[in-house]
């Protein structure tokens, strides 16, 4: 099989793989490589048709399709190489290499037009983005039929094949793709009975709700869920009942929704095939691979970022932490890594109270910016509520805010000097909590 | 078709894995065989829902149908595999128990086993059963351990067997009901094409056009004795046995590597825990008697019931979260408790084969010889000549279970394997359609699925399911509004949302911007 | 003289994700003497004004594309649109196709709904 060798592989040719490569760039690397496996740059943004996109990275609301056309027209305008319909089906740390090159990692290549190949890359981003839960694993009992799709396949069939997908619409999740999918479908003439939605609080953006729901008389429904699945061949019906605090149907709240289709946006995973082929270790939390400060994963020379690290609810956010990724993987390159061996013993940063998780999860205080952010979620809805950051016994950072939600990824700017003065084995931890309520460890 | 009558032979209702390898076995002759299936693609009902396991055979009464059939269907089935080139896996299987008393019924499994002529059994303690299998529940006391057992893929055992009948000469009528059958009215002396013996004709009345057969085999799954009943002069009744799966990611496919069967109780072998033959793993099934025949649907009870049970057999069941999909298929129970494979009372020339729940996947490389040998009584079936029959069949390309430089070598020679559309599986675009392509090739989302595993993966369908549409649409040369899952009412979407009709001819401003 | 418009009534406010639920009371016709509660910062008042003198909103969709390499393109309201005109706007915007080459930014209606207001496409589709 024929070997290419490329200084920077950027898997992925999302928002997260397109600002990774900028970054990587604006830190001096030319040679760059972005594969892409669908036949065109944006990732999930091409479908994402509605507005709301860009107001924190241009100070201009975009809709998705034109957030990616500016990125795309950067790498472009760089000449950094994007090869579309080309999909990476394995990557390797490269074994026992005798010339002992910097060329550190493989990646297994499939294409159309240029067939099998392999490229040995010196540093490799990972920004595959993320996939949807599908029916089976909510165990939602019923038939088989057609009309069952998760939200981003039928905003997928609507928004770029310009497919009609259903006539009489349920809705389970509220999740931000199901939310956004209720207004399109209202818009396109389409019945949407109701929004489902599990949890006693919507996974949402609350804007969504307003602007998707609302403007549309769509009810939502907290605390309720699917049942049933009628019609054999495609779907004639839906049975909703609510939960109780345990998540389980109530007998006797059941009702039955006629209609064709039902849209599924009950969460996203991120996409981590290529990095488990690494044997990168993958956090069971995010399910994305553990990362430093440097978004550097488990594997030497791999980064990741965007929706395969977590699943993030504003792509402002995935451009900040993929140019992050691609500046850093520039300066391993750069250094030939040699940093990483200089690299103090990775510090863990736990998560405490209502903190489900951090990223990065660890941090080597060594090769930390003077600034880093951390992106977190709760775990519940929180009303008034203080954040804490703290190194040993000591409070580096405390923090109020009127609100926090699962739906909404918060973030902290980790200063470097405070780290100053503190033992190198103090744990450092990041805690939210809500005020008034007791708060136990 | 059109409205004229097609005289056969014989005449096949139902094209599942009975039907399918009745027709293999009876393609060997030469008469003219059809099979009728009322689906839109073959092994669409119980064959394509159940355990896909390839039973030792020590549970069946000795001196059963059940029980002859097994040991010769599950001994053929490798040797099969190689033929008609579909996925087979001998893993071995353990029968477990969590009590002391339990033993006793293993020995009389044992017992039976042997006197069924099952080679290899061996009752093995909890700890050594612990050594085979790591993930076995501490509870388990005993096991009866039957290496001989395997899994196997049913979906393209099916199609093997169905493709292959196909390309020696049974047609197959997809699509197609059988509403009824009148019974020959008189002998007929010479007919030009069917001359094989002197019965009059079958008049099967289907929803297309009449199909004529002198003689008629019933493989028609659970309705069967609809079939039956149609013409027999005494009715048969079958039950809808329901049954009920978790399919689990395949990052959970080595959780065991063999079949962990519990006790079997009345209602069958109980919830199993098995590796498929794809390296996913899966759970069940339940057993539930259903009114109707179309119940295939899941219930929250059912799927919690699979999950607790699976419990007793594995100390830490994978969570919810792994689980891709669930599913339900339906068997053909017999009150008789047997396979019943006979001439239905009061018709010559109507051959039964019905009641095959299981373990008649297993049983199915047997069955097709078995009948022909019954079909042989009353009809003379003349060999084909040397070099006209070929029971070989090249399975499917399947580009994930090659090795790069093979994968590199196929892609280098057509580009179309270098286009993958499912990527939880890793299924190209020629896998798709090859899977199109062949003689009874797939026209629906789920014949994709079955064929070639595109869209059965981790995200079953979500990024594919366009996609594989669109390939469909393209070689059927059909719209793809005509692409349905499965049956003809499993319309996936309904046309376009802008179409030139709804388009005012007048508002075209392209000058404007150009 | 414009008769008065009392409302006493509840929203939430979108422009964060705060959400604060906004109280307004008073006569819509003089917004500077509403009672206006329950927001966090100035962003609520105005938001909560708009909305309900005169609330707008983006209109995004697809258009129908002829030649194109594929069948639609993305569009939006170059601004946004009065919130009632959202299904006439619709109807236009069903009706409209392009032929391809599109290029974002292109206008696709020039004036929807006699607002003044262009639809533009948001997205690229190529002639084959």
């Amino acid at each position: 099989m024929k070997i290419i060798n490329r200084e920077l592989l950027v898997i992925g040719g999302g928002p997260a793989g397109l600002a990774a490569a900028v970054g990587a760039y604006e830190e001096g690397i030319r040679d760059i490589l972005i594969l892409e496996r669908d036949i065109e740059a944006g990732g999930i943004l091409n479908q994402c048709i509605h507005n709301g996109f860009g107001l924190h990275t241009f100070k201009e609301e975009l809709t998705g399709p034109e957030y990616a056309g500016r990125y795309i027209d950067k790498v472009n305008g760089l000449g950094i190489e994007i090869k579309t319909n080309s999909m990476v089906i394995d990557l390797k740390p490269v074994e026992n290499d005798e010339n002992k090159d910097s060329y550190g990692n493989l990646a297994t290549v499939v294409s159309r037009s240029e067939g099998m190949y392999q490229i040995k890359a010196k540093a490799v981003i990972l920004a595959m983005g993320c996939r949807e839960r599908p029916r089976g694993a909510l165990n939602i009992p019923g038939f088989r039929p057609a009309g069952v799709f998760s939200a981003g396949t039928a905003q997928r069939l609507v928004n770029i094949e310009g497919r009609n997908v259903g006539k009489d619409v349920v809705i389970l999740g509220s999740g931000d793709i199901g939310l956004i999918m209720a207004r399109r479908m209202s818009l396109e003439g389409a019945r949407v009975h109701c929004v489902l939605e599990l949890m006693p609080y919507s996974g949402g953006l609350k804007r969504n709700i307003v602007q998707c729901l609302e403007d549309y008389s769509i009810p939502l429904h907290l605390s309720h869920t699917v049942i049933d699945v009628k019609g054999k061949e495609r779907v004639t019906s839906i049975v909703a009942a609510q939960v109780d605090e345990n998540l389980q149907p109530i007998p006797g709240t059941e009702k039955e929704y006629k209609c064709d289709t039902l849209l599924l946006s009950v969460g996203l995973i991120p996409e981590n095939e290529v990095s488990l082929s690494a044997g990168i270790e993958i956090s069971p939390i995010t399910n994305g691979p553990v990362v430093d400060e440097a978004m550097e994963t488990s594997c030497r020379g791999v980064f990741a970022c965007g929706n395969v690290l977590h699943v993030h609810d504003l792509v402002d956010y995935v451009s900040d932490e993929a140019d992050v990724a691609g500046r850093k993987a520039a300066a391993f390159i750069r250094s030939q890594g040699e940093e990483v061996n200089t690299k103090e013993h990775a510090r863990h940063i736990e998560t405490l109270g209502a903190v489900r998780y951090v990223v990065p999860q660890e941090i080597h205080s060594d090769n930390l910016d003077d600034e880093q952010i951390f992106r977190f979620r709760v775990s519940k809805p929180m009303g008034r509520s203080k954040i804490v950051v703290s190194i040993g016994d000591k409070t580096v950072m405390s923090k109020n805010k009127m609100i926090m939600a699962p739906g909404e990824m918060e973030n902290i700017t980790f200063k470097k000097k405070w780290l100053e003065g503190t033992g190198a084995d103090d744990k450092i931890s990041i805690s939210a909590f809500e005020i008034d309520k007791e708060f136990v460890i | 078709m059109g409205t004229e009558k097609v005289n056969f032979d014989i005449a096949i209702i139902g094209g599942g894995v009975t039907g399918c390898s009745i027709a293999r076995e009876l393609s060997k002759y030469t008469i003219k065989a059809c099979v009728i299936e009322k689906n839109t693609d073959i092994g669409e009902g119980t064959s394509k829902a159940n355990s896909g396991i390839v039973h030792g055979g020590f549970d069946a009464e000795p001196g059963s149908l059940k029980a002859k059939l097994n040991i010769e269907g599950a001994g053929s089935m490798a040797a099969l595999s190689k033929e008609l080139d579909f996925p087979y896996k001998n893993n071995g299987s353990m029968v477990i128990s969590i009590t002391e008393d339990g033993l006793a019924v293993l020995e009389d499994l044992k017992a039976r086993g042997e006197k069924n002529g099952v080679a290899g059994l061996e009752i093995i303690s909890g700890n050594k059963a612990r050594v085979l299998e790591p993930n076995l529940s501490k509870a388990v006391k005993w096991a009866l351990h039957i290496p001989s057992s395997g899994i196997v893929c049913p979906f393209n055992l099916t199609v093997a067997l169905g493709e292959n009948a196909a390309e020696n000469g049974v047609e197959f009528f997809l699509n197609t009901e059988v509403l009824g059958i009148d019974k020959p009215t008189q002998t007929v002396g010479k007919d030009e094409s069917c001359h094989k013996n002197n019965a009059g004709f079958y008049e099967i009345r289907t929803d297309k056009a009449n199909i004529r057969a002198k003689m008629i085999i019933n493989a028609a799954g659970v309705y069967g004795d609809f079939i039956h009943n149609m013409v027999a002069s005494n009715k048969e009744h079958l039950i809808a046995r329901r049954g009920e799966y978790c399919l689990y990611d395949k990052k959970h496919g080595d959780f065991t590597e063999r079949t962990i069967f519990q006790l079997p109780s009345k209602l069958g072998k109980g919830v199993l825990v098995t590796p498929t033959v794809h390296g996913n793993m899966m759970i069940g099934p339940n057993a539930f008697d259903i009114d109707g025949k179309e119940g295939n649907n899941t219930s929250k009870a059912g799927l919690d019931e699979i999950m607790d049970k699976a419990r007793h057999s594995v100390e830490a069941l994978p969570p919810r979260s792994g689980i891709i999909t669930s599913f339900a298929g339906l068997r053909a129970h017999s009150e008789r408790d047997d396979f019943i494979i006979e001439n239905a009372l009061g018709c010559d020339n109507f051959i039964d084969v019905i009641g095959i729940e299981s373990p008649g996947l297993s049983c199915a490389p047997a069955i097709g010889p078995f009948v022909v040998e019954f079909v042989k009584k009353s009809m003379r079936l003349e060999e084909k000549p040397k070099g006209t029959w070929n029971g070989n069949r090249k399975g499917f390309t399947h580009m994930e279970e090659m090795t790069f430089e093979e994968r590199a070598e196929i892609i280098a020679e057509d580009g179309r394997y270098g286009n993958i559309i499912c990527r939880c599986e890793s299924v190209s675009e020629g896998e798709i359609i090859e899977a199109i392509n062949r003689p009874l090739g797939a026209t629906t989302l789920d014949g994709i699925k079955r064929r070639v595993r595109g869209g059965s993966g981790r995200c079953q369908g979500g990024f594919c399911m366009p996609k594989v549409m669109e390939i469909l649409a393209r070689e059927l040369n059909v719209d793809v509004s005509d692409i349905h899952k499965s049956g003809n009412e499993s319309q996936v979407i309904f046309g376009n949302i802008r179409d030139i009709d709804g388009v005012e001819q007048s508002r075209e401003v392209e000058n404007e911007n150009h | 003289m414009s008769e008065e418009k009392n409302v006493d009534t509840d929203l939430i406010c979108i422009n964060c994700p705060l959400g604060c639920k906004v109280f307004v009371k008073g006569d819509l016709t003089v917004p500077e003497e509403l009672e206006i509660k329950g927001n966090t910062c100035i962003k609520g008042k105005e938001y909560a004004i708009s909305e309900l003198t005169a609330p707008k909103r983006m209109v995004t969709s697809s258009v129908m594309v002829l030649k194109g390499d594929k069948p639609v393109v993305s569009v939006k309201t170059k601004e946004a649109i009065p919130k009632n005109l959202i299904f006439d706007a619709m109807n236009e915007i069903r009706r409209a196709k392009m032929q391809a080459p599109v290029k974002i930014g292109d206008v696709v209606i020039g004036n929807l709904c006699n607002t003044g207001i262009k639809v533009v496409a948001t997205s690229n589709v190529d002639r084959i």
